[in-house]
């Protein structure tokens, strides 16, 4: 505990980019399963990981999600089953990790949802897992220029699922994109989204994990053409045994684009373990980048482990500013007493702090049954401790 | 009427050279209506006589009882103690990051009263209470204590005082740090909060000067973790003249 009254929890602390081990862009990139190496966590990509944790994700042979996946139709908005040979999948992003490869080289078909004018509910795809056997699935989302949507994927269920998801933004139209995780106890689920945006086209992906033993999403939202704009959230809590890691990348590729990138995260428990590795990479044509990235956590008991690394890595002097900032603070005694001492009961305190925390970004994706079912699923995961 | 009785009160503090007695006896009975300044010099133990009342887990009290109407505080844990009418205003109010001042007395408000307040009457309690401490509106929809200044947060202070209606109140140095106009706020904040409720005060203090905006009762000098002398408004001007030296010779 603390020894002084003044003390407090989330001290706030910036440091300099930490050098990445290899430069982002110099990641071997396949289709192909045996082009990458068997995992261990001797590689920078897989090294908080334990294989045995992907469940067999890794392996040349997965089953494939169809029936596990539903949908309804609307009005501007078409969804439908095609294969994975079709031209059009791998346009966005081809896997740079084993897992990613593995999940590509076995989704015979893919889902292409095609967003041809302007939704105007929120769509969405869901996902529910019925049982453990290692399974691929491919999302292609395409959205027409133009036009303005929300997509949620909502994942449920028991399952364990690699999965590539690619994202084309039309040229001026603005997606807002919600990865919902309230997987069961048991369920991995690995998972890669490529994101290409439009010129002046605007994207906000969120990356919400509450459920699920093991849930690695890496999203890369590439910024390739002139005046796009990436919005990227994150939110996710894990209990006692979860592992929760995400690593966003943005490329900067094009010039005047703007990216802001904030992962917030609350652990409570023994062994409850996340992960945020963010990567900002501002190409040489890339002048004008305006671009932030944030990563907060709030521990919440003992022997929980947040890993926090932003990496910045800058190939022109021409930018409107690039910063970056990382702070993991506990919820200390001296925030307890203060608040009990105005009368809060101890777990009313914490239920306090943690919503403070967390729901202004399950606020930002405007969808009101995602807010409503996380905000009871937070109460419930505030009560497992 | 309420009354506040602190009987023989012995408080250690672990420290890194091991366990210290910081109280070592303290007497003290407070009634509904009266203002008691406690006035000592550094280390003499008035933080630890604050923070012991509310219950702050780092103190350990070895003897002794401190009752409220013969209830027992010390059994009580720390957000019994407020619900039960006891308040401290803070030195050092801690940051709460993510939690908005108005979600913070609203949440603070319905534990003491054991119920929501009626919205309307509420939200018109506060803009009174945060006008009366010349605190900007703006002020609520801040994280509680995140970049307040030291006089934004003692004001912050006085205002839960104001709002939550406790029946005894300790005010740990809430003097310190303020300038003259930030502290006369402060004070007539104070002054209302005792007018209106009946408010029994404890004013810990390391200096006079709030005494000429808040006038006290009764003076108790601390030294070494007791009190060593008793009287009325006018020993606080002879502290004045005198300082603490000579109490603190004679330990």
């Amino acid at each position: 505990m603390s020894q002084s009254p003044n003390q407090h929890g989330l001290a706030e602390h910036s440091h300099g980019a930490v050098i990445p081990l290899q430069i982002r862009i110099d990641r071997p990139k396949s289709t192909s399963v045996s082009d990458f190496p068997a995992i261990s966590k001797t590689q920078d990509l897989w090294r908080y990981l334990d294989v045995e944790q992907l469940a067999g994700l890794d392996a040349d042979v997965l089953a494939e999600y169809k029936e596990q996946v539903s949908f309804t139709s609307q009005e501007g908005l078409s969804v439908s089953w095609i294969p994975s040979t079709d031209s059009r999948v791998g346009a966005i992003g081809i896997p740079e990790d084993r897992v990613s490869a593995a999940a590509y080289t076995n989704a015979s078909e893919t889902l292409l949802v095609e967003i041809n004018s302007s939704l105007a509910e929120p769509a969405t795809i869901s996902i529910t897992g019925v049982d453990k056997a290692a399974s691929a699935l491919h999302l292609l989302v395409v959205t027409k220029p133009q036009v303005e949507a929300t997509l949620v994927l909502d994942y449920r269920g028991i399952g364990v699922l690699g999965e590539n998801v690619e994202i084309s933004v039309g040229d001026q139209s603005r997606l807002n994109l919600v990865s919902v995780q309230t997987w069961d106890k048991g369920s991995v689920h690995v998972s890669a989204h490529y994101a290409k945006l439009g010129r002046n086209s605007f994207l906000k992906h969120t990356v919400a994990t509450f459920g699920g033993d093991l849930v690695r999403i890496t999203p890369i939202s590439t910024l390739s053409s002139p005046g796009a704009e990436v919005e990227m959230n994150g939110v996710y809590f894990a209990n006692s045994g979860q592992h929760i890691e995400n690593r966003p990348f943005v490329d900067h590729a094009a010039p005047n684009c703007k990216s802001r990138v904030t992962y917030k995260g609350a652990l409570s428990g023994d062994k409850a373990h996340t992960v945020w590795i963010g990567d900002v990479l501002i190409r040489v044509a890339a002048e004008g980048t305006d671009t932030y990235e944030l990563n907060r956590n709030l521990l919440l008991t003992d022997g929980t482990r947040a890993d926090s690394v932003p990496n910045l890595e800058i190939e022109t002097g021409e930018i409107q500013g690039a910063g970056h900032a990382s702070a993991s603070g506990r919820f200390d005694d001296e925030q307890l007493f203060y608040l009990q001492a105005r009368g809060v009961t101890e777990a009313e305190a914490k239920r306090l702090v943690v919503f403070g925390f967390l729901l202004e970004l399950i606020q930002r994706t405007n969808v009101p049954e995602v807010i409503e079912s996380l905000s009871k699923v937070l109460e419930e995961k505030l009560e497992v401790n | 009427m309420s009354v506040l009785e602190i009987k023989n009160l012995h408080v250690t503090v672990e420290t890194e050279q091991g366990v210290k007695e910081i109280l070592k006896g303290v007497d003290l009975t407070i009634r509904s209506g009266e203002i008691h300044a406690i006035m000592g010099p550094n280390g003499s133990g008035k933080s630890t006589l604050a923070y012991s009342i509310a219950g702050h887990p780092k103190y350990t009290v070895t003897e002794g009882e401190i009752l409220l109407d013969g209830e027992d505080v010390l059994a009580m844990s720390v957000d019994e103690r407020a619900r039960a009418g006891l308040f401290l205003a803070m030195q050092y109010p801690v940051e709460i990051p993510g939690v908005s001042v108005s979600n913070f007395l609203r949440t603070a408000k319905t534990a003491i009263t054991g119920e929501a307040p009626a919205l309307r009457t509420w939200i018109k309690d506060v803009r009174e209470s945060m006008e009366n401490l010349r605190m900007d509106a703006s002020f609520s929809e801040r994280n509680v204590n995140e970049g307040f200044s030291g006089g934004e947060k003692k004001r912050h202070e006085i205002l839960q005082l104001e709002l939550l209606k406790p029946r005894f109140a300790v005010l740990d140095e809430t003097d310190s740090g303020l300038d003259v106009d930030a502290l006369k706020v402060v004070s007539e904040g104070v002054n209302r909060a005792h007018k209106a409720n009946d408010l029994g005060v404890l004013l810990i203090t390391h200096y006079t000067r709030i005494l000429n905006y808040i006038k006290p009762d009764f003076v108790h000098v601390f030294v070494a973790g007791k009190v060593a002398e008793e009287g009325g408004a006018e020993l606080a001007e002879r502290l004045e003249a005198e300082g603490y030296d000579r109490y603190v010779k004679a330990n």
